[in-house]
């Protein structure tokens, strides 16, 4: 492959921009959504040191679309249910950090090879075969386009309902069930949250990047900003900028979406980190008032 | 703010004939405590011996295996008790937390509240004085995980004062404050408990509070010892407690234990890393 050719894939389509952009309108909008749901779960993934977790809900989520197209039964709603086994799992199971890692360790290659598996028995289309592992949402159907972004509204409207008990729980788990926060229940709520949200974000980003949009925003977001509002707000932005922005740059040629919704999101993340180290040193260099116990 | 329904001199709390079994070991059994409003008890022991547990169990979040615990007033059915002011063991945040110093307190406020994070009215007035009270305007406003450990557990009590308890419960407060913060912090709940609250505060020294202490619940081999400090914290008592030898002697103005037995050789669960009394 030469440059020329390089440049065809990357940028042929320019000449037609504004017909593929009417024909990908609804893949734009699907991203936009999951990219804000991603983004303000993300925060909570990474408050409670998830980002592990996702990736092993989602291989199980691939495992689930797997079986769904062998057996040739809907692979949006296969996907649905190999999430919520796995994220039932995992919140069943994994209630505390060491138990949850081993969990996980334990589920996720089993559920990529069950995919796999599935797919290598798999005689359909030879093409996009591998799509739940690596995304192309532009090949999903617009009827599933709608879907999932419901079910991404239905996510965005739990999460809303318990904020601030997830939040409470997230950050002190003791002190929130001493004040009658039922936190078995609300953890358990935002696990099957997440898994809903991953699942959606495989048909869009491809089972193996779905971190891309569920972490990665919200780990950007903290690195500049601390606010209860700010961090959630910023991380929503970064998730759809991630998101439709890759789409976008995505359709002006023939290569897949999913590396540069990577790419835009990994970029968010640089950017975040050198003006939150730059930050950093400022703070450091300025005096504190108060004694401060020395922690970094 | 909500006052107390129940006449003053009743006890804010009443335990009578508790006990908690793990796995055939006894932690302890046959407790009665009373703590009358204004009182300050400290809980001390060997770790191990569940003095959290003890915690955990007036707040509805541990089933005793036998007795029962009236707290406010109230029978200890539920699990969680927002009459409670509940101070638990503290970590240290994480540098990146995505909260300031106030929404700690904030949490205290309305963490437990479902439905939309739209505030009420009155909350921010609410935390603003709370923030005031426990004196930390001047960096309430700070990222939370960049402030120090005695800020953070300013906020801490700020937050279990939320809904002014006339119970509070503070597990080890003073772990790995300076001396100064610890002041500050014994201070706030000495504070408090002026107000007409119960204290009950498991400390593993006993010193930074012996001047606000009123009783001693010392556990210790799965028994207990209820009394003043002069009475419980002698070397006759303890001894006896532990059946061991064991010393209690003032060096330089500060109460030290020698020789108790740590509860590791018979106690298989911790509550937490707390130590056996020193000074």
């Amino acid at each position: 492959m030469n440059l020329a050719d390089i440049v065809q894939a990357m940028f042929g389509g320019l000449p037609q921009y504004g017909e593929i952009l009417a024909l990908v309108s609804n893949s734009v909008w699907a991203g936009a959504v999951l990219g804000l749901v991603g983004g303000l779960i993300g925060v909570f993934v990474m408050q409670r040191d998830m980002a592990f977790a996702v990736h092993g809900i989602s291989e199980l989520s691939f495992a689930g679309a797997a079986v769904a197209l062998l057996v040739g039964v809907d692979v949006v709603t296969g996907s649905i249910v190999g999430s919520l086994i796995a994220a039932a799992i995992i919140g069943w199971l994994g209630a505390r950090a060491r138990d949850r890692n081993s969990i996980i360790g334990v589920l996720m290659p089993f559920g990529l090879g069950v995919g796999i598996l599935c797919l290598s028995l798999y005689n359909g289309r030879a093409a996009g075969r591998f799509s739940l592992l690596t995304g192309q949402i532009v090949s999903v159907q617009s009827e599933q386009l709608g879907w999932l972004a419901g079910i991404c509204a239905l996510v965005l409207l739990g999460l809303l309902i318990i904020w601030r008990p997830l939040r409470f729980d997230s950050l002190d788990p003791q002190s929130a069930a001493a004040r009658g926060v039922p936190t078995v229940g609300v953890s358990f709520a935002f696990m099957l949250l997440l898994g809903l949200v991953v699942a959606v974000a495989v048909h869009i980003i491809g089972a193996l990047l779905v971190m891309a949009l569920v972490v990665t925003p919200a780990a950007a977001a903290m690195r500049v900003r601390s606010g209860p509002l700010a961090v959630p707000v910023l991380a929503a932005v970064f998730g759809v900028v991630s998101a439709v922005g890759g789409i976008l740059l995505a359709v002006m040629g023939t290569l897949p979406v999913s590396p540069y919704i990577t790419t835009v999101s990994f970029v968010i993340y640089l950017v975040c980190r050198a003006i939150g180290s730059r930050r950093d040193r400022v703070v450091r260099a300025a005096p504190r008032p108060a004694p401060a116990v020395g922690r970094s | 703010m909500t006052s107390p329904a129940e006449p003053p001199a009743a006890p804010l709390l009443r335990i009578r004939g508790a006990g908690i079994r793990r796995d055939d070991r006894e932690l302890w059994s046959g407790l009665d405590l009373d703590v009358a409003p204004g009182e300050l008890i400290a809980v001390l022991g060997p770790s191990g011996t569940g003095k959290t547990t003890l915690l955990r169990a007036i707040l509805g979040l541990q089933e005793l295996s036998e007795g029962t615990i009236d707290a406010v007033g109230q029978p200890v059915r539920r699990r969680g008790n927002r009459r409670i002011g509940y101070l638990p063991q503290a970590r240290p945040l994480p540098p990146e937390t995505p909260l300031r110093g106030r929404d700690l307190v904030g949490l205290g406020v309305d963490g437990h509240r479902f439905g939309f994070p739209v505030p009420r009215r009155g909350d921010r007035a609410r935390i603003d004085a709370l923030v005031a009270a426990v004196g930390a305007s001047s960096f309430a406003d700070r990222p939370a995980g960049t402030l120090s450990g005695g800020e953070q557990q300013r906020l801490r009590v700020g937050q279990a004062l939320a809904d002014d308890p006339r119970l509070l419960l503070c597990d080890e407060p003073l772990t790995s404050l300076d001396l100064a913060n610890q002041q500050a912090v014994v201070d706030l709940i000495d504070r408090h408990r002026r107000t007409g609250a119960g204290v009950l505060l498991v400390t593993h020294d006993i010193n930074p509070v012996l001047d606000i202490v009123d009783r001693i619940l010392y556990l210790a081999n799965g028994r207990f010892t209820l009394g003043t400090p002069r009475e419980v914290l002698t070397t006759r008592v303890l001894s006896d407690l532990y059946g061991v030898p064991v010393f209690v002697s003032e060096v330089g103005g500060r109460l030290v234990v020698v020789g108790a037995p740590d509860a590791e050789s018979s106690a298989h669960h911790h509550d937490g890393p707390d130590e056996e009394l020193h000074g």
